[in-house]
């Protein structure tokens, strides 16, 4: 293993990696780098106390996110990342909790878990990078596909509508969404501290470029041209109405924050609700809780 | 192992008319089991209610998830959160939560699952009783692992259980099984809860040292590795892959032996440790019968039956079921005429006996597809049968 070069300037973002796992898995040109990019400088900003920030991943390329960063990190199943969060945020409520995982992980796998959390208001934030395929496994078809993109599951092109995650975060309850591409790192950063700074359950899609499968099975170029493409394509339209902001294949790009709205989290309604109705005989939970 | 009294907050200390439900969330409660995480599938379902009703002023969570997937994957977030937890299912709901099972032992997650059977396959007989998941709770999760699962025959066996299921699964970082059925889980009988004091348990094997030298896989002496929990400023990792000390993913042959080897010895070494077994006029025995769970109650009255009737017959109730009594089978086979067994299934732990009796003896199976407890003469005939 190499000596670290003292006299050499050390990268800002260093102390929040685990440095002895790099090099990452990840494909020259991917995005989800960058978006962990982002999520470290938003918590460098936030000056948050990083011994009570918690990461989970669930499977796939973003799933190894959780593998990565140098905090309480936990990498589970594929697509139940989130309901092992809840179990970290009810058991030890003063923690930051992090679900950090892929489109496939987040709205098809583990779809029923994500809706049901945000109906909760689980406090906690979900970033999800969306490449729009499978990446892991070779670039099969998503939830969040495109219609008539191409993918190893769907050689013929998709037929299947796909999700608008940030319409499907905001009916089920989240409180915060936004969407943003890996073009918009700082508003990603951000997004990223916003969410950080807040209560409740939010919501952050990042578009990425999957360039080793989606982009080459769907001739698109290199990381440069999707970069391109986002620049061309994305609109920034803060508190649009997340009903239409639908992506369709290689179409506009409604980016901004959709939703920021405070509302009781699963904890606070917990604590109201039982402290009213048995009274002396209920403690709140979760409060003070050292 | 550190060993502690049970905090009194939890448990209900004096003489209760309970069922077997109930009796596992009042042993949950008393084990110190502060986060419940379920979904409601009959006739399992009451000890959720109890859950959910006693928990708040315990000073615990209880919630109701989406699935039972989410369920044990809550379970799961929660114990490395630093909470003892536990959840309750049936056979539907057993079969969804084997992927995650499979995390917690891949994790060395210590939490406990009780499983009130019912006939399956499929939907199978949701109201009544069956003894038909003893293999998949076994074998369930796909790879190699061990787990430790115990089967109470009365409510008061599902309180006393599920505690020592919590005391197994934090010596051994190991999920956890009380398997019950829906016999004992609905059945009503008195339940003695003793003064909080004499209620012993056993104390996550917590980390106390430097904190830039923890490893959250390198084993003690005992082979279990130390725990720590989130928050607590160790910025540990923890995967579902094959992983190494540091608990970071190693993907290839060398690293996988050593994961996999450990999570099956823990458990094959310290096997004489945790079995328990309840045997009854063995010595001179030339029949054992052996059961457990509510079998075991059926089977008393058939063995009085077949012992006036002149034979000689011994009983064995499995109260651990797995890790299986492989050596004392296997000893017993050497001196019998036969072993029978009765269970309500179509043949399972027979295979166990069957397996340590190594032709030595043979073996008599008495199945019952799930619905009702086997008729005593049914397992009379068997033992008759095998005397001859």
């Amino acid at each position: 293993m190499k000596k670290d070069n003292p006299t050499k300037k050390q990268n800002p973002i260093t102390d929040l990696l685990r440095m002895d796992r790099i090099p990452h898995i990840w494909c020259p040109g991917c995005g989800i780098g960058t978006v962990l990019t982002s999520f470290a400088e938003a918590l460098r900003k936030s000056e948050i106390d990083l011994d009570k920030v918690a990461v989970l991943s669930g499977i796939g390329c973003t799933g190894r996110v959780a593998g990565y960063v140098k905090m309480d990190s936990i990498h589970t199943t594929h697509g139940r990342a989130v309901p092992v969060a809840t179990g970290v945020k009810l058991a030890n409520p003063e923690m930051k909790v992090v679900v950090f995982s892929g489109d496939g992980d987040i709205s098809g796998i583990g779809g029923n878990h994500f809706i049901h959390a945000a109906r909760r208001n689980m406090d906690i934030m979900i970033i999800c990078v969306n490449n729009f395929n499978y990446a892991m496994t070779g670039g099969q078809v998503a939830a969040t596909t495109p219609k008539g993109a191409n993918a190893s599951t769907a050689p013929y092109g998709n037929f299947e509508y796909s999700f608008n995650l940030p319409y499907l975060a905001e009916a089920s309850g989240a409180t915060y969404v936004a969407r943003w591409t890996a073009l918009h790192l700082r508003r990603v950063t951000k997004s990223i501290q916003e969410a950080l700074g807040k209560r409740g359950f939010s919501f952050i899609e990042v578009i990425t470029p999957c360039v080793t499968l989606y982009a080459r099975r769907n001739r698109l170029g290199d990381g440069l041209n999707l970069l391109k493409y986002y620049h061309e394509k994305s609109e920034i339209q803060h508190g649009a109405d997340t009903r239409t902001v639908d992506i369709s294949y290689q179409g506009k790009l409604i980016v901004g924050k959709f939703v920021d709205i405070d509302k009781p989290t699963f904890l606070d309604c917990m604590n109201e609700h039982l402290g009213k109705v048995l009274g002396d005989k209920y403690q709140p939970y979760g409060v003070n809780n050292d | 192992m550190k060993k502690v009294k049970a905090d009194p907050k939890g448990v209900l200390s004096g003489s209760h008319y309970l069922d077997g439900d109930y009796a596992i969330a009042e042993g949950g409660l008393a084990a110190g089991c502060r986060f419940f995480a379920g979904y409601p599938i009959t006739p399992s379902t009451e000890t959720a209610e109890r859950f959910s009703e006693r928990i708040p002023s315990v000073g615990g969570v209880f919630i109701q998830m989406e699935d039972e997937l989410a369920s044990i994957a809550a379970l799961i977030g929660a114990v490395w959160g630093g909470k003892k937890s536990m959840t309750v299912t049936s056979g539907p709901g057993f079969s969804l939560m084997m992927e995650n099972i499979g995390l917690a032992c891949m994790m060395e997650t210590p939490l406990v699952i009780a499983n009130v059977q019912r006939g399956g396959p499929s939907t199978g007989l949701p109201t009544l009783t069956g003894q038909q998941d003893m293999m998949q709770v076994r074998w369930g999760s796909h790879g190699d692992y061990k787990i430790i699962a115990l089967s109470p025959d009365s409510p008061q066996e599902c309180f006393d259980l599920t505690i020592e299921a919590f005391n197994l699964s934090e010596i051994y970082r190991v999920p956890t099984f009380v398997m019950t059925d829906e016999c004992v889980g609905h059945m009503h009988e008195k339940v003695v809860i003793p003064p909080a004091e004499e209620i012993e348990l056993v104390e996550r094997k917590w980390y106390t040292g430097p904190k830039d030298q923890y490893l959250p896989y390198k084993n003690d002496k005992d082979m279990i590795p130390f725990m720590i929990k989130i928050g607590d400023g160790y910025r540990f990792h923890t995967t579902g892959l094959t992983h190494d000390e540091r608990g970071y993913p190693v993907i290839n042959a060398e690293c996988q032996d050593v994961c996999v080897r450990h999570l099956n010895d823990k458990i094959t070494m310290n096997a004489d440790k945790i079995i328990r077994l309840e045997e009854d006029e063995i010595d001179n025995a030339e029949i054992i019968v052996i059961s457990y769970g509510i079998t075991s109650r059926v089977t008393t009255r058939a063995v009085r039956q077949a012992r006036k009737a002149g034979i000689k017959v011994g009983t064995i109730r499995l109260i651990t079921v797995w890790p299986f009594p492989e050596k004392r089978i296997n000893e017993l086979a050497k001196k019998v005429k036969a072993f029978v067994v009765p269970e309500i299934n179509y043949g399972q732990m027979v295979l166990e006996v069957e397996r340590c009796a190594a032709g030595q003896t043979p073996t008599v199976h008495v199945p019952h597809c799930g619905g009702w407890v086997h008729d005593p003469d049914d397992i009379l005939k068997a033992i008759k049968e095998a005397a001859k």
